[in-house]
């Protein structure tokens, strides 16, 4: 008999029963008590300009309205910047800087009362010139909002030089929205003193918690971060949530009532960061046999008014803008630029998935250039024995990706369907076809080196059951079913025994963002510390109540054995607890090896690597630019798998969600800096009929990760999300035909319908 | 004198509510989530758009009591006089376990985040009861209107697939309960007009059509809301008080499919989802199009008369109307007059409607034989998107000449509109593939498109002349001429 959600077993998602149901709780589901206010924002109508006056007597006369809160109601600091650069207000008080902006909150008796409110307001802005995107940014001479990386190794310039073919090139990347089904949300209610207990829907509670008492003006140990969960994250509730968890505090403190706010859908898309957009230029030099020698890149991203995580997310464009591949002579730079538009924040890749998209450009570049299947250019690029170092000086070490495309191209059968699609293609017709099998390789670790760290906390009950706690939060990936399998086997009981409870600030402390794919890699090792903890404790109880040695003791299904006796592990939980052995133990994790410099741009920021291939076939109507995805086949590598079902659902969805990003996910800003996608009429996630019919996903069974990881599995969070690349290369194949593939299309991202019509009919032309 | 009734009745789930303090805009889902405190129904957009409020509304019609998905965050309070709401609280399996959609939801791990959850589970609830065994394409179109961000969607689909083999409809409580349900429903028509105010909002829910003309007449300033597909959203996303409004959406006598001897009679009540079967019945072109008009919810929910009377240069009816030759009946108390459905359409915001006049139907002549017929949308997303250009062709062929054509757009002006330049091109031209690209040629003659955040000016235009070209290689040659839904 062995125990029930072990690790490495298919098992549903905890919550899985509640959510069908309806019966999951959300922020918004937790009952009001009586008295509850509702906040809404009130926002700039104006992308840049200096604020003249503020009238909100109109708002403050509005039915059901309390009162407004203002830069002046901030009894601390005015600035909920994430890292610390104190350029990211509340509220401003002289300057506006994106259209969109909060610029006051009114707090009325119900949610309609403040919204109909908010829009009373009379602002008096004298409008100062605004620069939107990245180019305009540098042209107009716009700053960058935080310090810029370089990563350099070898002679780029000498390479270049020396190299047979040389392509220069710019791709155009979009942003992308969120589009988490719950938007943004958070609900104060005021306790005595200082105190402020704060339930909302953030990624990252202790920062919120941080950010409440800067703004407050009162210690962190007076605010408490509740989450259960959230109705979805991808990084938009990473820091953006600061904003509503403040307004939802400040107004419970001033009012001393409980205090919620929930920005509609349009409030939320335009008032909150999304992932960066990012404008590319790169040169690579190659031989005649399509390998690469040098490549120079500069990343110029439209980081908006603020740095929020712009540093962080730039940077890790340039770590992924080798993708899987050597370049043996190599200068990458960033601009993280600042503009009239809202403050881009984390996603789900977190600049990784732009980088690695301008890598296979390149790739795509010398492989038309060549007349070469890209597959062939992909593979004589990989990071091998020999050609193992990255731009920022890490060896990459399990080199496992040719194994894992080998196995995808021989599994997906690639060759004879690329035959297919080029003999079809060759027929002229109006629908083309395009097939693409592209790589990813994604550094797993913070390169905010500190982040990676965790806290967990376990407690055995006297019944023997169990309660754990960790840092991490539950956004829809799984994370807590896969630590509560940690936990499970490690004391040898069924999950069942196994409660899994709200993340709260007050139980684990100092935590870090549910973020960059880590949560179960830091979480589960700290719950893991945990569990060995009490263990331990037990081991050495059972040693001296029955004087047997330590290794005479040991846990198995639902009991433990010592010596020659077997008791059922709630007896000897109850035992233990009348011999007054402490049954609670707090964690602690944090990942080995890494370090980094960045002024030197050279270290080791990731522990490991995580891979996975994928391969997309297409269809693509050459009168209107609208496609559909026939095929994918994906092998992805998590390691020894936690828990298989819930991986392939990070991979599937993943997957998916970079194909939105890279299709019909497009964000269209007007002249005067309105966002005009700001609402799912308007901005366009993949629905069920875009997904392919033929959808393989595998995991790689036979991977292990060679570092000294939780069950030796890897993170999954978000690499499969670059895999949607595969797509976007095999629409570019299907375009490039109307030209005989002569030339790279080279389609800008996202390539809605109309990118992808105005493409063919530029090589049409050409032609 | 017509009958006052002061507080609309309706069933939820178990109960029977009546409710007198209801205003003109007051959604479905307010109501569930603050008033009653049914949380498993959530808001994902307040526009009709993520599905996550999805919620069965069944509704008693000659045709007995049918349950349909629909959006409750657009759902008007008011308009659920007579119905029977049933929210995700109300699911439950034949031995009162989990239902079987939930347990296929389950089992093939359909849930990550759970939020879109519950929709998804009630639009998978909806179609299992209608059809147990659905396609790979039934259930990417029971979908539409859905959005999940967590999952892509693939185990979703699997569980929509295999949700029958924990059990059919025949036990479910919808269907068990049906005869008494729609009993209780009957119960509570009293054939009065019914008319609901809070803070001044005023919604009125008229006795029958004759008493909405009445009622219309009378107060011209009122609202007028079929399925609020549209209105729903002044609410939701503009806060504009929509009071008085009369409510039309149960009006049995604007929601008859008829066909007479001049044509298919649609009454302007009637919902895309009502209007399929017929429509497609006598038009084959109009089956894909009509899956990539919004979602399931919001085709039961719209009209196709509230798609003309709104007078959008985007709405999907009426370009392939047009083209079909449709004429619209409007009425003003007891007086009807009828014109050519693109006459209606006067310009940008403004329709060939007095006050007090309705859209009452709309007739759409029987295809004359020898006519070739196309029907296309073009959007940034194949399904539950706006179109950035929608077309309607309807092109006569006689004696290998093009005797007659009738070509109307979406998206390429103010008003859906003919492309009269472009006609003519084609009229008396022989039919193939030159005539069409030089009627392609022509077109910008016809329109000026606008550039916007669904698509550019340039893009709308070569689109537009594109579809010449398909509408050439669909009739003209044997190649694969478009991408089609296929089923697996």
């Amino acid at each position: 008999m062995s125990v029930k959600g072990a690790t490495h077993q298919a098992i549903a998602h905890d919550s899985a029963a509640k959510h069908v149901s309806g019966r999951a709780e959300y922020t918004d589901d937790i009952p009001e008590p009586v008295g509850t206010l509702h906040a809404c924002l009130g926002l700039s109508e104006v992308a840049h300009g200096r604020i003249l006056g503020l009238d909100l007597s109109g708002v403050l006369a509005a039915a059901g309205v309390v009162g407004v809160l203002t830069a002046d109601d901030i009894p601390g600091a005015n600035d909920i910047s994430p890292t610390g650069m104190g350029d990211d207000p509340v509220f401003p008080a002289e300057t506006v800087e994106f259209h969109g902006q909060p610029l006051f909150a009114v707090v009325a008796v119900s949610r309609d009362a403040a919204r109909r409110a908010a829009v009373r307001a009379k602002v008096e802005i004298e409008p100062l010139p605004h620069v939107l995107d990245p180019v305009g940014a540098i042209e107009a001479g716009y700053p960058d909002v935080t310090a810029p990386l370089k990563l350099e190794r070898g002679q780029v310039a000498a390479g270049l030089a020396g190299s047979a073919h040389r392509i220069k090139g710019r791709m155009a990347i979009g942003g992308q929205d969120h589009m988490y089904l719950e938007g943004h949300i958070a609900f104060a209610m005021p306790g005595e003193d200082d105190d402020v207990v704060v339930y909302s829907s953030t990624q990252h509670p202790s920062e919120a918690q941080h950010m409440m008492a800067h703004v407050l003006g009162v210690p962190s140990h007076s605010v408490v971060v509740n989450v259960r969960r959230m109705g979805g994250g991808f990084g938009g509730k990473e820091t953006q949530m600061n904003l509503f968890a403040a307004v939802a505090a400040l107004a419970a403190k001033k009012w001393n009532r409980p205090v919620k706010i929930r920005p509609d859908r349009d409030q939320d898309m335009i008032a909150t960061g999304k992932r960066h957009d990012f404008v590319a230029d790169y040169e690579v030099g190659f031989d005649g046999e399509g390998r690469i020698e040098a490549v120079e890149g500069l990343f110029a991203a439209r980081c908006g008014f603020s740095a929020d995580l712009s540093g962080p997310v730039t940077d890790r464009a340039l770590f992924h803008a080798d993708n899987a591949y050597f370049y043996p002579h190599v200068r990458l730079r960033s601009r993280p630029m600042k503009t009239n538009t809202v403050s881009n924040t984390a996603f789900r890749g977190f600049g990784g998935p732009q980088g690695v998209i301008v890598a296979e450009r390149m790739i795509e570049e010398i492989a038309y250039a060549l007349g070469r299947d890209p597959l062939e250019i992909r593979k004589a690029n990989f990071y091998r024995e020999g050609g193992d170092v990255t731009p920022y000086h890490q060896v990459v070490e399990d080199n496992i990706l040719e194994r894992i495309v080998g196995e995808l191209e021989e599994s997906s059968d690639y060759q004879s369907r690329r035959r297919a699609v080029m003999d079809d293609n060759a027929k002229g017709g109006i629908i083309r076809r395009g097939i693409a099998l592209t790589p990813v390789k994604f550094g797993i670790s913070f390169t905010a080196t500190w982040y990676n760290q965790a806290g967990a906390l376990v407690h055995v009950y006297s019944d023997g059951s169990i309660m754990l706690n960790h840092g991490g939060t539950e956004m829809g990936q799984g994370l807590n079913i896969k630590v509560a399998q940690v936990v499970a086997e490690a004391f040898g009981v069924d999950i069942e025994r196994v409660r899994i409870t709200r993340t709260t600030t007050e139980k684990v402390p100092n935590t870090s963002a549910t973020a960059a794919s880590s949560g179960s890699d830091l979480n589960g090792m700290a719950a893991l510390d945990a569990c060995e903890q009490i263990k331990a404790r037990l081991v050495d109880f059972a040693c001296e109540s029955r004087g047997v040695a330590a290794d005479e003791v040991a846990f198995l299904p639902g009991r433990v054995k010592i010596g020659g006796e077997e008791i059922g592990f709630d007896d000897f939980i109850r035992q233990a607890y009348v011999a007054r052995v402490q049954l609670s133990a707090a964690g602690f994790y944090k990942t080995p090896k890494i370090h980094w410099d960045r002024e030197k741009g050279q270290g080791r920021p990731f522990y490991y690597f995580a891979y996975g291939a994928a391969c997309s076939e297409v269809s693509v109507d050459t009168l209107t630019g609208e496609y559909r995805v026939e095929r994918v086949d994906i092998l992805h590598d998590v390691g020894h798998s936690l828990n298989p079902a819930v991986d392939r659902g990070q991979v599937e969805g993943g997957f998916i969600q970079g194909v939105g990003w890279l299709t019909s996910e497009e964000l269209w800003w007007d002249g005067d800096g309105r966002l005009r996608t700001h609402a799912p009429s308007t901005y366009k996630i993949p629905l069920a009929s875009d997904r392919p019919r033929v959808f393989n996903v595998a995991l790689a069974e036979w991977s292990q990760n060679p570092e000294r990881t939780i069950k030796r599995s890897k993170a999954v969070g978000e690499p499969p999300f670059m895999l949607g690349i595969s797509v976007f290369e095999a629409i570019s194949m299907a375009v490039a035909s109307v030209a005989e593939y002569r030339e790279c299309p080279r389609l800008d991202a996202p390539a809605t319908p109309e990118r992808v019509l105005m493409a063919i009919e530029r090589l049409k032309q050409e032609r | 004198m017509t009958m006052v009734r002061r507080e609309i009745r309706f069933l939820l789930n178990d109960d029977e509510i009546r409710l007198g303090e209801v205003g003109a805009g007051d959604t479905l889902l307010d109501f569930l989530r603050i008033g009653q405190r049914l949380t498993g129904t959530k808001e994902g957009c307040a526009e009709g758009d993520c599905g996550a409020c999805t919620v069965l509304v069944g509704r008693l019609s000659d045709a007995g009591l049918r349950y349909e998905p629909v959006n409750a965050c657009i759902r008007l309070l008011a308009s659920l006089d007579g119905c029977h709401v049933v929210t995700v609280e109300h699911l439950r399996g034949t031995n009162g376990g989990v239902h079987p959609v939930q347990r296929a939801m389950v089992e093939h791990h359909g849930s990550q985040c759970g939020f879109c959850t519950p929709g998804i589970v009630m639009a998978l609830y909806a179609l299992w009861m209608e059809t147990p065994r659905p396609s790979e394409t039934q259930v990417e179109i029971a979908l539409q209107g859905n959005l999940c961000r967590c999952t892509g969607y693939a185990p979703i689909v699997r569980a929509a697939l295999a949700a029958a083999d924990h059990g059919g409809p025949e036990g479910d409580i919808l269907v068990t309960e049906r005869a008494r349900v729609a009993a209780a429903l009957a119960g509570l028509r009293d054939g009065a007009r019914v008319e609901v105010t809070r803070d001044g909002q005023r919604a009125i829910l008229p006795a029958d059509v004759d008493d909405f003309a009445a009622v219309y007449a009378a107060e011209p300033e009122a609202t007028v809301v079929a399925g609020a597909t549209d209105v729903g959203l002044w609410v939701t996303k503009f806060l504009r008080d929509i009071g008085p409004a009369i409510l039309i959406g149960h009006l049995d006598g604007l929601r008859r499919v008829e066909e007479g001897a001049d044509g298919l009679s649609i009454g302007a009540g009637v919902s895309y989802s009502q209007a399929e079967a017929a429509l497609i019945g006598a038009f084959a072109h109009l089956q894909e199009y009509w899956h990539r008009i919004a979602g399931w919810q919001v085709r039961n929910m719209g009209t196709i008369g509230g798609n003309i009377a709104n007078g959008s240069p985007i709405g999907d009816v009426p370009p392939v109307l047009i083209a079909l030759g449709a004429r619209v009946v409007l009425r003003r108390g007891a007086e009807r007059r009828e014109l050519p459905l693109e006459a209606f359409f006067l310009d940008y915001g403004k329709q060939d409607r007095a006050p007090g006049e309705f859209v009452e139907s709309v007739v759409v002549p029987q295809p004359e034989p020898g006519v070739l017929h196309g029907a296309w949308k073009v959007s940034k997303r194949r399904d539950e998107d706006i179109s950035s250009v929608a077309a309607g062709f309807a092109v006569t062929v006689t004696e290998g000449r093009i005797s007659d054509a009738r070509i109307a757009f979406g998206g390429m002006a103010g008003v859906p509109k003919r492309a009269g330049a472009a006609e003519a091109a084609l009229i008396g031209a022989p039919f193939d593939g030159a005539s069409f690209a030089r009627a392609a040629e022509v077109l910008p003659q016809d329109f000026k498109p606008l550039s916007d955040w669904r698509a550019s000016a340039e893009y709308r235009m070569r689109v537009a002349q594109n579809l010449f070209l398909r509408f050439w290689a669909v009739h003209g040659s044997a190649e694969r001429a478009e991408l089609r839904r296929v089923e697996a």
